[in-house]
């Protein structure tokens, strides 16, 4: 039993990490119908941009600033990547966008190993470490913020686009681009609002993730960034909130994996569940079922 | 009030607009008719600004319209209600006639013209936390054009508001365009539906591939052999 609490707050932690970079995945296909396969690279320089932020000035900035700081930059980085590379793509086939995101995402590893080198930074965790003791267990530090930002982020976007005006304008966009547009809503300035949101949040997972296994290098973002693509599709590709369940859920199948059957299995499992999902609800847990409306 | 004049309009080859010229003057409903793939849909785009146009100008309040963006359009007082409706199927209502006072920021007179939907429309502050996709076909059209009106427009461009409704949802609708006419908007109303739209209208174009072929009082063509022999003959 104590096993398996234990699993689970580290499967929590694991899966509020995909559960943010999930929600950038999510977003994006929402509003533009692409997966952006660069978004694991937006986690890798969110990373990046919180060492350099952290250990690299001459005078200490308090650690909530180098994550905002560092979620700022990753917004611009993943806004410039939209206007650069997929807005003249916006009319053309999917796989034409699809392709061009491959590439962006093979390019920004390229750029990352000749800007860092290759050799990975060790990455220190930025807060203390000291572990809390909670109902009994020794829960580090790191893992509670983890866990507790990570919630703090999702309801503050859930806020965001329930309730306010920019959100709804979000959603309009989503459902109806060209409705949108006869509402006088600027269409592309809520797909840069899109990507902003989606890639600061993807630079917390890619930070937390970061300090989680302390090392940062360019290739980074690969496999978490799959792996929370596989939990976006899992929750329902286009739906927030089934970003952030997938999100657990995979951090949790993950972690379980790796305690009682082995974590050589690990990748297997995950990737595994994907060609099941996509074979028997292809639309994902919370996904609605497109229906052509005529 | 809003004047084109020469319109031509490509889709890629196809030149689906030949030169197109018409009027409508401040108050009146002008309607379109025309059948399918006449192009009715495809003038309301351009002065939309939805597609482009190869050549010609449309003015509204005589000011070019091609100098707004898409977006921009709304803002000077231009409403098009789709085709299809096109409400936002994800959203409430009532957040769908929001997004109508998108560019708004007068909260007090936001509020009075929701205030003034839901009094032309009951169904809709009935349903107002309903998501629209779940909403009839004819409610989905009142929601169309409810969400027009918020924008508080001083002309509404309607395309084929009767498509797909019952005989009884029509006489309603077109009852309704009358009333928005009454109360001080004009009206550009594009119908297949010809024998009620020319019932309802003060001035009537006949659209036949991408031309104008006849123009006239509505109760004029009413009367016209052509018009009759070709759209009202049902």
């Amino acid at each position: 039993m104590e096993l398996f609490i234990r699993q689970l707050i580290n499967g929590l932690n694991t899966g509020s990490i995909y559960a943010l970079v999930a929600i950038g995945y999510t977003m994006v296909y929402g509003i533009i119908k692409l997966i952006n396969f660069a978004h694991g690279e937006i986690m890798m320089f969110g990373a990046y941009f919180a060492f350099l932020l952290a250990f690299t000035l001459s005078f200490n900035l308090p650690f909530l600033l180098v994550i905002v700081l560092s979620m700022s930059f990753a917004a611009i980085l993943g806004v410039l990547i939209e206007r650069v590379a997929y807005k003249k793509l916006r009319q053309a086939p999917r796989i034409s966008a699809l392709i061009t995101a491959i590439g962006m995402s093979l390019f920004l590893q390229h750029l990352a190993q000749l800007i860092f080198g290759s050799t990975p930074y060790v990455m220190k965790p930025l807060i203390d470490t000291t572990p809390v003791v909670l109902f009994n267990f020794a829960i580090p530090k790191l893992t509670l913020l983890t866990i507790g930002l990570s919630i703090l982020f999702m309801l503050l976007l859930s806020f965001f686009v329930l309730k306010t005006k920019p959100g709804k304008a979000m959603r309009a966009v989503s459902q109806d681009k060209e409705a949108a547009i006869l509402m006088g809503i600027n269409v592309d300035n809520v797909i840069s609002m899109t990507f902003a949101i989606g890639s600061a949040l993807g630079a917390l997972g890619g930070i937390f993730y970061a300090m989680t296994y302390s090392q940062i290098y360019p290739t980074m973002g690969v496999l978490p960034g799959l792996k929370a693509f596989i939990a976006a599709v899992f929750g329902g590709i286009g739906s927030i909130g089934g970003a952030m369940l997938g999100g657990y859920l995979i951090g949790i199948i993950e972690t379980m994996t790796k305690a009682y059957i082995s974590s050589k299995w690990v990748d297997v499992i995950v990737f595994g569940l994907l060609i099941v999902i996509l074979l028997f609800k292809p639309s994902g847990i919370l996904g609605k079922n497109t229906k052509e409306k005529v | 009030m809003l004047k084109v004049t020469n319109l031509h309009v490509h889709y890629g080859v196809i030149h689906a607009i030949k030169g197109v010229n018409f009027e409508v003057n401040e108050g009146d409903i002008v309607t379109l008719i025309g059948s399918n793939g006449a192009g009715k849909t495809t003038i309301l785009k351009a002065i939309s600004q939805l597609i482009d146009k190869s050549d010609g100008d449309i003015t509204f309040l005589d000011k070019s319209l091609s100098q707004y963006k898409p977006h921009e359009v709304v803002r000077i007082g231009v409403s098009h209600v789709p085709e299809g409706r096109h409400v936002f199927p994800g959203l409430t209502v009532l957040e769908n006639l929001e997004m109508g006072a998108y560019y708004r920021n007068d909260k007090v007179a936001i509020k009075q013209d929701l205030q003034k939907v839901f009094v032309r429309f009951p169904r809709l502050e009935e349903r107002k936390h309903q998501v629209a996709g779940t909403l009839s076909g004819g409610e989905q059209q009142m929601l169309a054009i409810g969400r027009a009106l918020m924008n508080h427009p001083k002309i509404l461009l309607l395309d084929e508001p009767s498509m797909g409704l019952a005989p009884i949802l029509v006489k309603e609708i077109f009852n309704i365009i009358q009333e928005i006419n009454q109360s001080g908007t004009t009206i550009l109303l594009v119908e297949q539906n010809a024998n009620q739209a020319l019932q309802i209208s003060d001035k009537a174009y006949v659209l036949e591939t991408g031309q104008i072929t006849l123009s006239g009082l509505s109760k004029e063509l009413l009367n016209n052999d052509k018009v009759k022999a070709a759209y009202l003959s049902a």
